[in-house]
Parts: structure tokens; sequence; C-alpha cells
């Protein structure tokens, strides 16, 4: 259960290796520790992702997770739900890619759209399912500010993260009945495994800063952030600069 | 779906359930037989201030339908009642008896039945014990259905008085009140000019009387810390009223001036408006024997203002009301200061002295002193509160189940040795556990 001052006792990662994902639980964890059900393929880095966790004092779980495997999310889903409540699950897989690959070939486009966006939506749908059973939780999705706006540079994947918040934020709305709180989480350039080798954009983060955002944002049952903060007047501006204007911008 | 939000006095952590109104036994034993994987607890008026009575994804029996007062005996003080009566309608009926609840906390608005779950005590504590001590019998329905009449004399009894709700549905009870003159109180108030003196002050004479407890500032810093007022009563005799009060000795005086809005925002309660409370609160009742005070003014100066949580805005706000034994009162003082260095503003504060405590595992009051305070949720302080349970737990301390909503398993586990010897009662009465709670399952009190 989610307490009066917001600590949650249990948190789900879908793709439990991510760093965002990491770092939200150990913020979490930070006050008190957590039962933890990590969701990823089997890997070093998901023992590695354990380990640390572990070390906080958290109860760590793991289960295998594909997310190019749609048919068996609903089952992960379940199985994730089988020790008990899940009271905050974490969205937080996707793929970046490269986007001059990604649009000029069929199967890495394809992969881009089944991991961020289909993965993305049967996920939702099997925790929109399991938490309106158990009458509480918070989902957060990590979003992406490429979803806002998409632009030459990345526009696969702005259209997946696009295509993911649309969802995301739909399922706000359906859920808000069932007494579950969605949040969509938009950072901006965040310093990861991911972004390794690309130049840092304006306004660029760390997972730490996304995962404090994060946590105050499940806390305050807020159902849209921005990660910093100040992205959603930046982006709120850049959404009206019409295209010729917009294509020469260096963004 | 589950399609009620539900949350408790404190506005925090709302979940859904199924809600499924009772008007009798029956009811109540349909709704277990319906009951989905969820499982089932009742609820009354929701005045516990964390999550004992919701029950995230499963049903909420909302039991203030069952609500007949069936005999009052004006000799014997015996009253039959069903579970959903408010002590407040209890004490409306039984005073033109001559007949006084011994047990009142802080609200009248609290059910029978919610009595018993969190064995409740009021100002009289050190003298009559808490609401379990005037059972005289109980109608349980159990998980399987059936209605069982239970007797002090019996493990599930005691496993209920206090229990939370987690043994079955209390659907009746036999209480046992006093005898009055008068519904009024003599009061002597004591304004005491810190919380040293006021301690020392309240730890004699308390055999004086029926009802006592102090209010302090803990707003106010240096030698004006803990200033309070020691406010202690005997039911008043019919010779003590003035004559204006004497044609009706026995009127229920209790009135209800305003409602809070809702439209409160956060922060309200903060440190300025804490401060100027303080010393309104300080200032209005100088030092003064013997006066004749009506049941609002003297047990329940909140019940003026109604819904007055909504004061706190919309983050809520808790409780946090311990139990540490007598030679540790320094836990009080160590307690208030942690609160003020971390900057957290407490306008009100009861401190109270228990006497001996009964027999119920779970039952909270034991002899030593018990503060509360109030404070509102805002960041920063979950972290605070896991610090004070250190202080209390170290000390052999507790948390009072009725008002908590933050704290551990762990630290249920320290505070109440005799949980597993409750949880044997409680899995024999229920061993499929229908019953659980947003509690239950927050705290681990069911396996």
């Amino acid at each position: 259960m989610i307490d009066a001052v917001g600590n949650p006792q249990s948190v789900l990662v879908m793709g439990g290796t991510s760093e965002i994902g990491l770092a939200v639980v150990e913020a979490f964890a930070s006050d008190r520790p957590l039962r933890v059900v990590l969701a990823a393929r089997k890997s070093d880095r998901l023992g590695a992702a354990q380990a640390r966790l572990e070390k906080l004092g958290c109860a760590v779980e793991t289960i295998e997770f594909d997310a190019t495997a749609p048919e068996t999310h609903s089952e992960v889903v379940r199985a994730a739900f089988a020790g008990g409540d899940i009271d905050v699950a974490l969205v937080a897989f996707g793929l970046l890619g490269d986007n001059e690959v990604a649009w000029t070939d069929v199967d890495a486009a394809v992969e881009l759209a089944q991991v961020n966006y289909t993965a993305a939506v049967s996920v939702g749908v099997a925790l929109g399912k399991r938490m309106t059973e158990q009458g509480h939780g918070a989902i957060v999705a990590f979003s992406s500010v490429a979803g806002e706006r998409a632009r030459r540079s990345n526009f696969v994947y702005g259209s997946t993260k696009a295509g993911m918040d649309a969802f995301y934020s739909g399922l706000t709305e359906a859920l808000r009945p069932a007494g579950v709180h969605v949040t969509v989480v938009r950072p901006g350039f965040v310093h990861t495994r991911m972004t390794e080798g690309l130049s840092p954009a304006p306004l660029s983060t760390t997972p730490e800063a996304v995962a404090a955002i994060t946590v105050d944002a499940v806390r305050h049952r807020r159902e849209l952030v921005w990660a910093p903060g100040p992205l959603r007047f930046v982006m709120s501006a850049l959404r009206h600069v019409p295209r010729p204007l917009f294509r020469r911008l260096p963004v | 779906m589950p399609n009620t939000s539900l949350r408790g006095w404190g506005r925090t952590a709302p979940t859904r359930a199924n809600v499924v109104p009772v008007r009798s036994a029956a009811d109540v034993t349909a709704a277990l037989a319906a009951a989905g994987p969820r499982g089932v607890i009742a609820r009354g008026l929701g005045r516990s201030y964390g999550d004992p009575a919701q029950n995230a994804g499963g049903t909420v029996l909302d039991m203030t339908g069952l609500d007949r007062i069936h005999s009052v005996d004006a000799d014997s003080g015996r009253v039959v009642v069903d579970a959903g009566v408010s002590l407040d309608a209890l004490m409306r009926a039984a005073l033109p008896f001559g007949l006084w609840l011994p047990v009142l906390p802080g609200t009248r608005q609290v059910t029978v039945g919610g009595a018993i779950g969190a064995d409740i005590h009021g100002k009289a504590h050190h003298v009559v014990g808490s609401f379990g001590n005037h059972v005289e019998s109980l109608d349980l329905v159990t998980a399987d259905g059936r209605a069982h009449t239970l007797t002090p004399s019996d493990d599930l009894f005691w496993a209920t008085v206090g229990g939370m709700g987690l043994t079955g549905v209390v659907v009746r009870a036999v209480l046992v009140l006093h005898h009055v003159e008068t519904a009024y109180f003599k009061v002597d108030t004591e304004q005491i000019d810190n919380l040293d003196e006021l301690m020392a002050r309240q730890s004699v004479d308390d055999e004086k009387y029926a009802e006592t407890v102090s209010w302090f500032d803990a707003v106010s810093t240096g030698a004006q810390f803990g200033r309070g007022l020691l406010m202690r009563a005997n039911h008043a005799t019919l010779d003590e009223l003035p004559p204006k009060l004497r044609a009706r000795p026995l009127r229920f005086d209790a009135p209800q001036l305003l409602t809070v809005p809702d439209v409160f925002p956060p922060g309200l309660l903060n440190r300025l408006t804490g401060k100027l409370f303080s010393e309104v609160w300080y200032r209005k009742s100088p030092t003064k024997l013997g006066a004749i005070q009506n049941i609002t003014q003297f047990l329940h100066p909140l019940d003026i203002v109604g819904e007055w949580n909504r004061g706190y805005g919309p983050r809520g706000f808790l409780q946090y009301q311990f139990v540490v034994p007598l030679e540790r009162g320094d836990v009080v003082r160590g307690v208030l200061d942690r609160m003020h260095a971390a900057g957290q503003v407490s306008a009100l504060n009861v401190l109270k002295r228990f006497g001996e405590g009964n027999r119920a595992p779970l039952s909270f009051p034991r002899p030593g002193w018990t503060l509360c305070v109030d404070i509102p949720v805002n960041d920063g302080l979950g972290p605070l509160c896991d610090e004070l349970d250190e202080l209390v737990l170290d000390a052999g301390g507790r948390h009072y189940l009725a008002k908590e909503s933050r704290t551990t398993p762990e630290a249920i586990r320290r505070g109440y040795p005799r949980l597993d010897e409750w949880r044997k009662v409680r899995d024999a009465a229920d061993p499929t556990g229908v019953f659980t709670s947003d509690m239950s399952r927050r705290l681990e009190l069911t396996s």
C-alpha cells in the first residue's frame, strides 16, 4: 500500500535494467526499503541491478520480460503481481536506435515501433487491468520530449514516443475512476547508456534528477511532469514554431 | 469494478472498494458469502485517521445503517445496541436515564463497532480503562457467516477488542454505562508555563479527577516551549450546577457552530497560523477552578467545528500518537524537539497519562504517557516520523492503530509483542483470511 506520506511498499520496473527506472527505485528506497520486481531479459546487467538494490535493503525479485513478444505480456504482469500488490509500476523500457537506419530499414523501424509503442501499450493494458482489480496503485510511463514534436534527427524514435505518450495520457483518464493514478514523465536529454556518445541537448539531465521529479510526482499524484521542469515551457514554445523556421533551429 | 473511493479522517491514501450497506446480521452473512478474493472489512463513521476501514479492490461493509438502540436499562446501566450506533446517538438516548458513556474519545462521531475494534480511550482512562472494559458481551459474525455471542471469558472477545475489525464483524453489543446526576463537568483548568512543569503537575492528584488531559503549545520556543493548559474534571453533581442549569441537568448540551468548507489550500496550517492558534488557545483559558462546563466545552471542543479536518487542505494530515512507559516521559520532550528541529508544526498537542491496560493483545493503552500531535502532510514528514518511531520503540512504546497511517510492519511487531498471540486467535476464527484491510496489508497484521 502507498501510505499517508506517499511511501510505496512495492515497485515493479518493466525494463528492469533501465537506469532511470533503477534511479526511481533508489529514490523511493532512500526513505524506506521496498519490495521490488525487476522485469527484464536475463542478463549480467539485470543481476547487477538486483545486487545494487539489495544493498539498499530492498527485497528484489526478477522475472523474464521480452518487450518484443507482446503476446507474453499479460502473463509477465500477472507473474509480477503474484507476490502481492504492486503499489507503483514503472514503464521504463525503450530503444533509441539509429534514426538513419531506422527510417531506411524496415526491420529496424519495426523493432523500434514494437518495443517503444506496441509493447508499451500491451504492458499498459495489462497493468491497468491488474491495478483496477486491486483498487489502488500508480503507473509511471517514461515518455520523452522527442514525442512532443518530432525532429528530423530522431523522428522514428520520436514518433514511437508520441504514440506511447498519447496512449498513457489517455490511460490516465481511463483509470482515474478506478482509483489508479497514471503519471506521464517527459524527460529531455538524459545522460544514460542510451544516449552515450551523443552530444547533449540543452537542459540535459541525469537519471537521478529525473527520479527525484518522478518520486515527487507520484507522491503528489501528478498526471504529467517534465524533467527538468522548464522543458514544459521550451517545448510549449517549440510546438508552435512554423515548420520552415523549426527546420532551421539548432534543436 | 470497485466503485467507491475511501479514505480516513486524515484524508490521505485513498483506495477504491465495493461498498455494501448493511442493515442486519443477515446482510453481513450475505456479503461475506458474496465476497471476492480481496476480502471484507467493516467501516463505521470513518474517523480512524489512516486506512483500517479501507479495503482496496475488495468489499467494505457500511455499518452505519445498522443503528438501532434496542434497550436502555436505567437501573443496571446496561444498554443493548447495534454496532452502527454512534456514541453521539447513544449518549443522547442514555442521558435522560442518568447514564453516561464512561469512555469517550475526542469525538462522539464513532460507532460502537469502531469503538470496540480500536478499543478507544478517553480522558478518563486512568480511572475507567478503555472501551473494551465496558463491553459485557458482543455479537460477532465470523468469516463462515455465523454469529457468535462472545463475553470477556472468550479469547476471541479480546482479539476483537482492539482487533481493527480483522476477527469478524461486530453487529451488536451489550455495554454497561455509568450513573451520573448531570451532563456537566466541574472543571479545574490550570495555565502552566512550560512542558516540564506541565508534566510534573499532571503527575500528581490524578486520582482526584475522573477526567484529565493537557493541551500544550509546541510552536512557541524557549522558556515558553510547552506552555499549556492542564484540564481536569469530575462529573458535576446536581448541587454544583448553577440554578439556570439545574432545571434540566441531563440536557445534552453539545452545540456545533459551523462546518468548515472544503476549500483550503495546502500549507494553510503553517508556523504562523499554528502560532496564532496556539496563542489564542492558551489565552482563552486562564487558571480557573471549579468551572461548570458542558460536554463540548470540556471533552469535545473540536466538535464545535464540523469537518475540521478540511483545514489541512488536499494533502491531508496525520496524527502521531504513541504511548511510552511513565518513567520515559523524556521521550515526549524528545519527540517534540525533533519535530521542532525539522520545522514541523503541530498546533494541537494532547498529553495524557494512561492507567492500567486490559487483556486485549492489540489494545493500545498501557500505563504511561501518551502524546498526540497533528501534522499536515508535507515533504520530509516520512523520514521524520521514521525517526520518531525509533525514539518511541526504543523506549518500549508503541503506536495507536486507530491513528496510524505510515509506520512499518516491524514497528508494530516491536510495539505489540503479543501480536502473534492475537494472530493465532484471529487465524482460528478466519482461517482463509476473509477479513483484510489496507491497514492489515500495509502493516502485515494478518498472514
